[in-house]
């Protein structure tokens, strides 16, 4: 019974994942860039939970209406602003320059909050659980993280497939110069992504902070999960990517539970498998070359 | 007035000059056809009235608006629609879609999707497929309603012709034939001379990147555009 319940946390632990990995999966589906600096701005999105419910003494959920606002608004500056600039200069420049963001934010970080361990507290919502049997209960919190996370891959499915942005989204992600002459305007397109990408981003490091600690050198860890998220799912799929933070959410409360040293390398154990089995990852479509 | 007139346009790629001023005009509910040879500058021309080569405020007018060098995306606001070169369906959508996309910047006018439809029935049965599933010749044409749905006031046709077989060619310009008896102001590009002749009001040559010849097709004798296109 102890396996099962390690396999039920670790499927809810998956809604968390994929909502670090949506936002990594988008910003690459979109531009073909990737972000080397996305965990760190799922941390800076936590670090501005703690500054929102330090100033103003609200739950960090509510603190969630702040936080997705503003990362959404970082996103399209950051985009128009920065990686724009790069984007048509080939592959390692955007990837420097996220290099870099990863470096700043690390150490601005540390700087106005310091290395201590941070959390978001939310009171008893964290330890209360509906107990299914002796030994399996699902709290109410992971299943919060998972409900969310789904929905959240839910919305963007619709997104995508179901309205005039999502059409150009595609459009723009398949040949940007053609989208232009749909009379797309391609970098706005580009920034509305981005901001997308930086609001889910916003939801993951508000749920990161209430579920763990956190410090500002965390980040890179964070971009790993994400990384492993994609590619186990298969880039450029919704659902995929909700699968792959699942499988990878299990690996680890399995690996966990047969030493809390595993934990990790299981995750990664599983990764390399299906890498190996599957390189265009489980829902993928092989790569077009271009 | 001049729908388009073009006034001495230069273009370039890197360090390779591709147009060496260019002049033409395109009058409202004219079809205008442009031909030559492969690398005489055509399709450059297309890209730099679309902004998508840069050109000198001056250079392009449009319904009397400088529009060379504004984004190309506000040029397709105020009208134009081109057609390019190899089709260029959106992999990821579906044919429907396509054509939807073509309609993005919301442009009133009489194309619809159900106009569409009309003009070439295969598209409908196969609306739910991907856009790359089908046939050149349905490839093309889904190019050309995807035009129409932005309700142009100009329509830019690149090498509609190119690759495909004679009879889906036929079909093709039975389908522009329709479109430009409709009134739709024309330009188009075509390396077929005959085809070209067949339809325009009037014809410019490009030869390297200048303008080597222009009239009626009446006007016109095979040899001064045999030599015009080949510079012989």
């Amino acid at each position: 019974m102890d396996w099962v319940n390690a396999v039920v946390q670790g499927v809810l632990l998956g809604g968390l994942y994929a909502l670090f990995a949506t936002g990594l999966s988008l910003v690459f589906g979109i531009m073909r860039v990737v972000n080397l600096a996305h965990g760190d701005f799922i941390i800076l999105a936590a670090f501005l939970g703690v500054a929102v419910v330090g100033l103003t003494g609200v739950s960090p959920f509510l603190g969630l209406l702040v936080v997705v606002p503003v990362m959404l608004g970082l996103g399209y500056a950051i985009q128009r602003a920065l990686l724009a600039r790069v984007l048509d200069r080939g592959v390692l420049p955007p990837l420097l320059v996220t290099f870099g963001l990863s470096i700043i934010i690390q150490n601005a970080l540390l700087q106005l909050f310091s290395a201590d361990d941070r959390r978001l507290e939310v009171g008893g919502i964290t330890t209360a659980s509906i107990a299914i049997t002796g030994q399996v209960a699902i709290g109410w919190y992971p299943l919060i993280v998972f409900v969310v996370g789904v929905l959240a891959i839910v919305g963007l499915q619709l997104l995508f497939f179901r309205t005039a942005l999502g059409r150009a989204f595609r459009a723009t992600a398949d040949d940007p110069e053609t989208a232009r002459l749909m009379g797309i305007n391609h970098r706005h397109t580009y920034a509305v992504a981005v901001a997308i990408a930086f609001g889910i981003i916003g939801l993951a490091g508000v749920f990161l902070g209430i579920r763990t600690t956190f410090s500002p050198d965390i980040g890179p860890g964070r971009l790993l999960v994400a990384f492993e998220t994609v590619v186990i799912g298969g880039l450029g799929s919704l659902w995929g990517t909700l699968l792959g933070g699942v499988i990878l959410g299990v690996a680890h409360t399995i690996g966990g539970k047969i030493d809390p040293a595993y934990r990790e390398l299981t995750g990664h154990l599983v990764f390399l498998l299906v890498l190996l089995a599957r390189p265009e990852g489980l829902f993928g479509r092989a790569v077009r070359e271009t | 007035m001049s729908l388009l007139s073009v006034h001495d346009l230069t273009a370039f790629y890197h360090d390779f000059q591709a147009l060496f001023g260019i002049s033409l005009h395109v009058d409202a509910g004219e079809v205008v056809g442009i031909i030559g040879a492969n690398g005489a500058g055509k399709s450059t021309f297309l890209r730099s009235v679309v902004g998508l080569n840069a050109s000198p405020p001056e250079a392009v007018r449009f319904d009397g608006r400088p529009i060379g060098g504004r984004p190309t995306h506000d040029i397709i606001g105020l009208g134009i629609a081109l057609v390019p070169e190899g089709r260029r369906i959106f992999p990821s959508l579906s044919v429907e879609e396509n054509l939807r996309i073509g309609a993005h910047r919301g442009r009133p006018g009489g194309w619809s999707l159900a106009r569409v439809y009309e003009l070439f029935p295969v598209l409908r049965e196969r609306r739910a497929m991907s856009g790359i599933a089908l046939s050149g010749g349905q490839q093309q044409m889904l190019a050309i309603g995807r035009g129409l749905m932005a309700n142009p006031r100009l329509l830019l046709l690149d090498e509609v012709s190119l690759g495909l077989a004679p009879a889906v060619v036929h079909d093709i310009y039975r389908a522009l034939r329709a479109i430009v008896g409709d009134g739709t102001t024309t330009l188009f590009v075509e390396q077929d001379v005959g085809r070209a002749l067949g339809v325009c009001d009037r014809l410019y040559c490009f030869q390297e990147g200048r303008l080597s010849l222009e009239g009626r097709p009446l006007d016109l004798t095979r040899a001064q555009i045999a030599a015009a296109y080949f510079g012989v």
